[in-house]
């Protein structure tokens, strides 16, 4: 005879394996997530289950942000209109030359028989807040899918370039700034056209410009812009200074830090620039030829 | 003979729909727009904390995990890892809830505080093997601020449930 514990006392399954259960559950997701990114489905229903909230949580900062704009005293208006009018004086001649140079250069472009550049299109979105995630730098902006946001896209503010949508929600969208450790932005110093790869610093909110050969033709203060070569930046927008160069001949490359110009972390509008299309289609794998040097050899200076 | 170094009242039952408002009010801090602070205290993991020692029948590691995964969508971060670091928070929680509740507040917070840092420690492991950067030490200030807040915390989180200190002849508790 055997006796059953009465179902009044039952309590499920016991606390260790549920752990077990739940654990696994979330290693299984975040190798999902980290190797294969094949839970951004489940992380799309998340995000709007939690928008609410994220909202409501906004709410606040905006109230306290209304009320000091409320308080605003005339002084600071009027210093901050100065400093527009200023700005706006410096900026006119180069403005009135602009439309003039826009149109020799295009017909310059006929001329050469180039592909005229497509003007891109760009969405006024603004910064919510910055995730609250120590091992990464990113914020999350309110603009998603339903505004035409598409993950790739860059950023910028008035400066430079901020960064790249990363994943995309309904309403909203997660940028990585150009510092993330993990983010790669395609850079050309203005005064030499050198070609580099800027590298995020991580924590330190800089850039490290890696792989540069120790006698590259780099000085502190030159200007980094956007290459324009991968097609996901536009040719040409600032993105940082370098700021210090280690030249060590123990190494084979220099070690460089550059600032970033655009203020990643103070402004709250920015331009995501839609995708420049209209690039020419990558050459097709060609077949070696008979007798020709052996693929591994090749592979490499491809590279 | 003086176990207890508190007097211990006897409390209301606990409602649910409180429990859950305080989870949700703990979410919206953990969602404000903080600006580049890396030793914010994880309120969520706090107020679980706090249940989970106070009440482990009425909350489980489910409720943990699910909460974590909210946290991962909301703020961006690896997917699964707060999940992971909350289900073991509360195990541990649940587990420990006899023992701790045996000490002064101040001593429970000790108790948390440990729990709060192996949270953080797997997180940090987690991130580390998925290619993360280490953060800096100010990452471990998160948990123990929120250990030092746990006794405010503790006074009012079960407000509700105390009842008036009237003194009455007929009743003996």
């Amino acid at each position: 005879m055997d006796y059953q514990p009465p179902p009044f006392f039952s309590r499920g399954p016991a606390p260790l394996v549920r752990l077990a259960f739940f654990a696994s559950l979330a290693v299984l997701l975040m190798v999902l997530d980290a190797r294969f990114r094949y839970a951004e489905s489940l992380r799309q229903v998340v995000a709007l289950v939690v928008y609410p909230l994220q909202r409501a949580a906004l709410v606040p900062v905006e109230l306290f942000g209304a009320a000091a704009e409320f308080f605003t005293t005339q002084v600071a208006l009027k210093r901050e209109n100065d400093e527009l009018k200023t700005k706006h004086l410096q900026g006119a001649n180069e403005l009135l030359t602009l439309e003039a140079l826009r149109a020799e250069n295009a017909q310059l472009r006929r001329l050469l028989d180039a592909r005229e550049r497509l003007r891109v299109d760009s969405t006024l979105a603004e910064i919510l807040y910055q995730g609250r995630d120590p091992f990464s730098r990113k914020v999350i902006i309110d603009k998603g899918s339903q505004q035409g946001i598409q993950a790739g896209q860059a950023v910028i503010d008035d400066i430079g370039v901020i960064g790249q949508v990363t994943r995309v929600h309904p309403l909203l969208s997660e940028v990585t700034l150009i510092t993330d450790k993990e983010q790669r932005t395609p850079v050309q110093v203005v005064r030499n056209g050198l070609r580099a790869v800027a590298f995020g610093g991580g924590d330190r909110g800089t850039l490290d410009l890696s792989y540069m050969a120790a006698n590259a033709d780099v000085q502190a203060d030159d200007l980094l812009v956007t290459s324009g070569i991968d097609g996901t930046y536009p040719a040409g927008l600032p993105v940082a200074k370098v700021s210090r160069i280690e030249r060590d001949p123990a190494y084979a490359f220099a070690k460089i830090s550059c600032i970033p110009t655009a203020g990643t972390e103070q402004n709250r509008q920015v331009l995501v620039l839609s995708s420049e299309a209209g690039f020419p289609p990558l050459p097709a794998e060609t077949e070696p030829l008979a007798g020709s040097l052996p693929k591994q050899k090749r592979a490499r200076r491809r590279e | 003979m003086a176990f207890l170094e508190q007097s211990q009242r006897i409390l209301l039952p606990v409602n649910p729909a409180y429990m859950a408002l305080t989870l949700v009010l703990a979410l919206l801090f953990n969602l404000l727009p903080w600006r580049d602070v890396t030793w914010l205290p994880d309120m969520v993991a706090l107020v679980l904390t706090f249940w989970c020692v106070h009440q482990p029948r009425k909350i489980g590691i489910g409720i943990a995990w699910f909460l974590g995964l909210v946290m991962d969508a909301g703020n961006g971060a690896l997917l699964g890892q707060h999940a992971l670091a909350y289900a073991v928070l509360a195990f541990a929680a649940i587990g420990l809830h006899r023992r701790i509740l045996w000490f002064s507040l101040w001593r429970q917070a000790a108790h948390v505080l440990v729990l709060l840092l192996a949270c953080q420690l797997l997180m940090l492991g987690a991130r580390l093997i998925a290619g993360g950067v280490f953060p800096g030490f100010a990452y471990f200030g998160g948990s123990l601020i929120a250990a030092a807040l746990w006794p405010t915390a503790a006074f009012l989180l079960l407000l509700p449930q105390r009842r008036p200190e009237s003194v009455d002849q007929n009743r003996p508790i």
